[in-house]
């Protein structure tokens, strides 16, 4: 008899207890001995130009100072050819102390390295750096205006400068109601609460990191390229992520610096970059303009969609995200362009932030879909459901599965969309202040990536299944852990998981919420096959594998990568959703508060309804600090950024986020991959800020257009 | 982090004997919550830290029987906030401190360093950025035409406009509190009005406290007839743990639907705590109504001056301080 279904239910974290006792070990926090070395990074203060002098004798003699590495003592790296799906297509990574150039602030230009932190930290203020500055570009308005389309090209997973369906001008002239409109969105950083930490110790010719990092097969690949090593010859140790967000996603420089500081002073050497460095490293997500023009007929019916956005990059890396994908194929239009343009600048190259491209594209278009359900005086929701379209209109192809619709429809239900009055200004709460509410739409595609998983099934009757896997914290233990213990049939306690670490079994990134779609799978067929074994080699029949277990004189060894099929090439695969927020405003002082937010998500199957609503009230929490707090505040004559701690960046404390409930529809897609998944990481920002944006037009008539809505801009 | 040494001096006078020698650069420490950042962002760089926490300062709370308040320096925010004889006569002052920080901070944060924290100016609190008058006198402002949303509108100078981002501060100023200072040469008192400095040609020049000098105590005179009608507003961008965009003290003393007199003071607009007597003499004799309120708060904004990205901070003054009065006035 096989235990009740795992699959499908709230199971608690199974490594919620060694987190909150501090038992889980998170890079930083591992030991591999007394002789560890502290590394602390010296960061450039000018945007461009190049080191003129570095004084490093005060640093040099002060007490417990080891070394101290610059361009000139550093040794010179082959830094061979590496890209991984997380770089840029275009550029090359900064290539850390190789040279006296400096690109942006915040650029390490010397790494102190000493008996203990303290000491390290004292050391590093003791460089003295002298620079002769270049001009630099670090004025958005003025690089906005040579600004690039995207050099990569569509088929090599590049985000296009132009596409074009039908004829979006032609149709938007002869529309009937017309819609047009700019929003800003500032730059955005990640500010996972672990900062971001590496200790790097060399054996002989092998290298061990211990590293904060979403993916640890790329770290082993891109070190193995930067120090031209053999890949067999780096582990890479991961097993716990205090948040990422994409922040983690790449080895940054003090990865490489951590591992070059180990070689030199020849002891291991932990890096902890300050949480005002991670604001000039570790990248961010990309301050934005966008403009869109949208026409419909009266009936609401879209006949042109024009969608473009400019963003800031790196001058040594284009980074270039989804921004303008989900207009091509949110709703039905027969006239869609889409125009986008990258701007270098003397910054550091932005990167992923929770659903890259996504959360910024579908905040200008869907402020413009409530711009336009005004300008025809239409109800949000209406017009949405209007324009739902039936297939995928610029692949050309069906999907998989789509739900918006009944996301609009349960999701409206449970918010109580017909209360609204549509009238702005109309709706009050019981102290007078005016309330508003706001609707959106929400999308992310479905990507499942190569995947491998090793399941050991023990004589004692407990399995051990691993992957090169990542958790900066959304449950991947548990859920798969469900995954495997449902496909074993053995009950959850018999089972461990694990991951982080380049010894096991390849995984890809950690991102773009792929891991359930991509190592579930792995996992599901690792444990159907080595279930399969159990019972072949078992003694006397039985249904029960804990019994056929311990028939064995040896335990089951499998490790099985997974492909995935080709459905991609015969679907169009996404994830849908609809978010309801409602705020309050006190009109006289500008402060928005919001008490409510419902999302309603088509995400496929939902694996642990208790860590998934967590990851989707937690996007929702994000998606407030999106809309009405998070800015990194770049000075436009420096390019440094002003606000880079906690106290000036704001990110939503408790007080200000209330009531959230995310509803997962019922969705049965049995094309995506076969454990029907679609991924619940990122969706759940998308859409947030735009029905915060509409539900704040709703209550107050006041459209705002640049992220974060402030008080300024409402009084 | 530069490196220093802790002295956890027994009595108050070791602690001022250490603090008035000028070598080693010797620097205070009470709660820490404002010196350890700036120690770790290396703002201050001194060679020795001398702890002057409870047991080295009065750390009292004590309300006499003339109803005048008496705070020790050493007194921490909760503590305050939470005595009961100051929540009932002086509920401005329990209302201010508990819209400050978060209860982590406030568990630590003492009174005395509250009126002493630096200002949150993130050019002053960034060693990579080189203009800034206050950390390094005479390099320039870079929050001048820089990114000033956050900074004062009144009080600045063409060297510094940096806010004092005191929540309590602005409250007390507005009770007429007075401060005991202990110096080797004895005790003097001040009122809270004319410790604090404005920027004026010297930014980095914050108080009147001489070298070595503790603040000891904080003393409030009686107000019985303030403390029914007072109110702490504080208009900010996320509901907890940040500063003040624009806040406002105020306690009215209310006869017959007119006030007798009024206490004004705004915060998170000022390079200090201000108090605003243009509003107080306006609103005294006048009835309490909304036409009235909006009357006297429009001379809150006299003599204010917008740099920039701070100029919606005059609007939202005159919006705060109506609110405020609303609130504790009421309509008559
Ligand atoms: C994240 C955060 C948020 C905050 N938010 C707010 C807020 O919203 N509102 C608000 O008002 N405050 C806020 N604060 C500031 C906080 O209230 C102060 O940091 C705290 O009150 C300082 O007290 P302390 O005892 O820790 O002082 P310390 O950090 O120990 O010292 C601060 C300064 O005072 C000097 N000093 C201390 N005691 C004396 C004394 N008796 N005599 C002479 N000099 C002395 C020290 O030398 C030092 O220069 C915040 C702080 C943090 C860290
Ligand atoms: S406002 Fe004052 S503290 Fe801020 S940069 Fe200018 S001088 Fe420095």
């Amino acid at each position: 008899m096989s235990p009740p279904s795992v699959i499908g239910q709230p199971i608690s974290r199974v490594d919620g207890r060694s987190k909150v006792t501090g038992a889980a070990k998170y890079a930083a926090e591992f030991d591999p001995g007394p002789r560890l070395g502290h590394g602390v990074v010296v960061t450039s203060t000018i945007a461009g130009g190049v080191i003129a002098t570095i004084d490093t004798a005060a640093a040099e003699t002060a007490a417990g100072v080891v070394a101290v590495l610059t361009h000139r003592n550093a040794p010179k790296l082959p830094y061979r050819e590496h890209k991984a799906d997380v770089d840029p297509e275009d550029g090359e990574r900064l290539h850390v102390l190789q040279d006296d150039r400096v690109h942006h602030h915040g650029q390490p230009v010397a790494l102190v390295v000493a008996n203990t932190f303290e000491q390290a930290t004292h050391g590093a203020s003791l460089v003295r750096v002298t620079y002769h500055e270049e001009p630099a570009l670090t004025d958005f308005g003025q690089a906005e205006t040579r600004a690039v389309p995207p050099g990569a090209r569509r088929e090599d997973g590049g985000h296009p400068g132009e596409t074009r369906r039908g004829n979006a001008d032609a149709a938007l002239a002869a529309a009937a109601v017309r819609v047009v409109a700019e929003y800003v969105i500032p730059r955005e950083q990640h500010n996972p609460i672990e900062l971001h930490a590496t200790i790097a110790a060399w054996e002989d010719v092998t290298l061990t990191l211990w590293d904060k990092t979403q993916w640890v097969d790329n770290v082993r690949d891109e070190m193995a390229a930067v120090f031209g090593i053999p890949i067999e010859n780096v582990r890479v140790v991961s097993p716990f992520g205090g948040g990422a967000f994409g922040s983690a996603l790449r080895p940054w420089p003090h990865v490489t610096l951590a591992a070059m500081a180990a070689r030199h002073v020849d002891r291991p050497v932990k890096i902890v970059l300050t949480r005002r460095q991670m604001y000039g490293s570790t990248g961010y997500r990309p301050h934005t303009v966008q403009r869109v023009a949208l026409g419909a007929e009266r009936t609401g019916r879209l006949v042109a969609l024009h969608h473009e956005g400019i963003a800031e990059t790196s001058t040594y890396e284009q980074y270039t995200e989804s921004l303008l994908d989900a207009t091509r194929l949110l709703y039905s239009c027969p006239n869609v362009t889409t125009r986008y343009r990258v701007a270098p600048m003397n910054v550091n190259t932005p990167t992923p932030m929770r659903a890259p491209g996504e959360a910024s594209g579908l905040f200008a278009l869907e402020c413009a879909m409530d711009e336009l359900a005004v300008a025809l005086d239409m109800d949000p929701v209406q017009l949405r459901v209007r324009n739902d379209a039936e297939r995928d209109e610029d692949a050309d192809l069906p999907f998989s599965s789509r739900a918006l619709r009944e996301c609009f429809r349960v999701g409206a239900e449970r918010f109580g969309w017909e209360r609204r009055d549509p009238r702005p200004t109309s709706m009050r709460d019981t102290s007078g202040r005016l309330v508003g509410y706001g609707c959106a739409s929400a999308t992310y595609p479905v990507s499942v990536e190569a995947a491998s998983a090793r399941v050991q099934l023990l004589v004692d009757g407990s399995a051990i299944v691993s992957s090169a896997a990542s958790d900066m914290g959304p449950g991947t233990y548990t859920s798969m852990t469900q995954v495997a213990a449902e496909t074993l049939g053995l009950p959850l306690h018999r089972v461990t998981f694990e991951l982080g670490d380049t010894r096991m079994p390849t995984a890809p990134v950690h991102g773009g919420s792929i891991t359930m779609a991509s190592v579930g799978s792995a996992v599901q067929a690792a444990c159907t096959k080595a279930r399969r074994q159990a019972f072949a080699r078992a003694k006397r029949p039985s249904a029960d594998l804990v019994e056929v277990l311990r028939q064995l004189d040896y335990s089951v060894d499998v490790t099985v990568h997974n492909e995935p099929d080709d459905a991609a090439d015969h679907y169009s695969m996404h994830a849908f959703g609809a978010v309801f927020a409602e705020v309050v405003v006190d009109a006289a002082l500008g402060t928005v508060r919001v008490p409510r937010i419902v999302g309603a998500y088509g995400a496929g199957r939902i694996i642990n309804p208790k860590t998934a609503h967590s990851q989707a009230i937690g996007g929702m929490v994000m998606g407030i600090g999106m809309a009405l707090l998070e800015h990194t505040v770049v000075d436009a004559r420096s390019g440094r950024v002003v606000n880079s701690d906690l106290a000036g960046y704001l990110v939503p404390v408790n007080a200000d986020v209330r009531d959230l409930e995310a509803i997962f529809v019922d969705e049965h897609d049995p094309h995506v991959n076969p454990l029907g998944v679609k991924g619940v990481a990122e969706i759940t920002l998308v859409g947030v800020a735009a029905a915060i944006a509409n539900a704040v037009h709703h209550a107050t008539g006041r459209r705002v257009r640049e992220l974060p809505i402030t008080a300024e801009k409402l009084v | 982090m530069h490196p220093f040494t802790l002295e956890r001096p027994r009595d108050v006078a070791t602690a001022m004997m250490l603090g008035a020698r000028g070598a080693p650069a010797t620097e205070y420490i009470a709660g820490g919550t404002d010196m350890l950042p700036l120690l770790k962002d290396e703002v201050l760089r001194p060679e020795r830290l001398v702890a002057v926490g409870a047991g080295v300062l009065d750390d009292r709370i004590e309300l006499g029987r003339d109803g005048t308040l008496r705070i020790g320096a050493a007194a921490r925010m909760t503590d305050v906030a939470d005595h009961e004889g100051v929540g009932e006569t002086f509920p401005l002052i329990a209302q201010a401190l508990l819209a400050g920080a978060s209860p982590q901070v406030r568990n630590m944060a003492t009174l005395g360093g509250n009126l002493l924290q630096r200002t949150r100016c993130g050019y002053f609190r960034d060693v990579g950025v080189v203009a800034c008058n206050k950390r390094r006198p005479g390099s320039g402002c870079a929050a001048m035409d820089g990114d000033n949303r956050m900074h004062a509108v009144l009080g600045g100078s063409d060297q510094c406009i940096a806010t004092h981002a005191s929540d309590v501060a602005v409250a007390l100023v507005a009770l007429d509190a007075r401060l005991r200072l202990r110096s080797l040469d004895g005790e003097r008192i001040v009122a809270l009005e004319a410790f604090h400095r404005v920027p004026g040609d010297a930014p980095q020049v914050e108080t009147v406290l001489a070298p070595g000098e503790l603040i000891a105590a904080i003393e409030v005179p009686a107000g019985a007839a303030l403390a029914r009608r007072s109110h702490y507003l504080k208009v900010r961008d996320r509901v907890s743990f940040e500063f003040a965009l624009v806040s406002a003290a105020v306690a009215l003393d209310v006869e017959d639907g007119r006030i007798r007199m009024a206490r004004v003071a705004m915060g998170g607009v000022g390079t200090k705590p201000w108090r605003m007597p243009r509003v107080e003499q306006a609103l005294a004799g006048a009835r309490c109504d909304g036409t009235a309120y909006r009357a006297a708060a429009e001379r809150a904004t006299d003599g204010a001056v917008p740099r920039g990205r701070n100029g919606f901070k005059l609007d939202l003054m005159v919006r705060t301080l109506v609110r405020a009065l609303e609130i504790a006035g009421g309509q008559a």
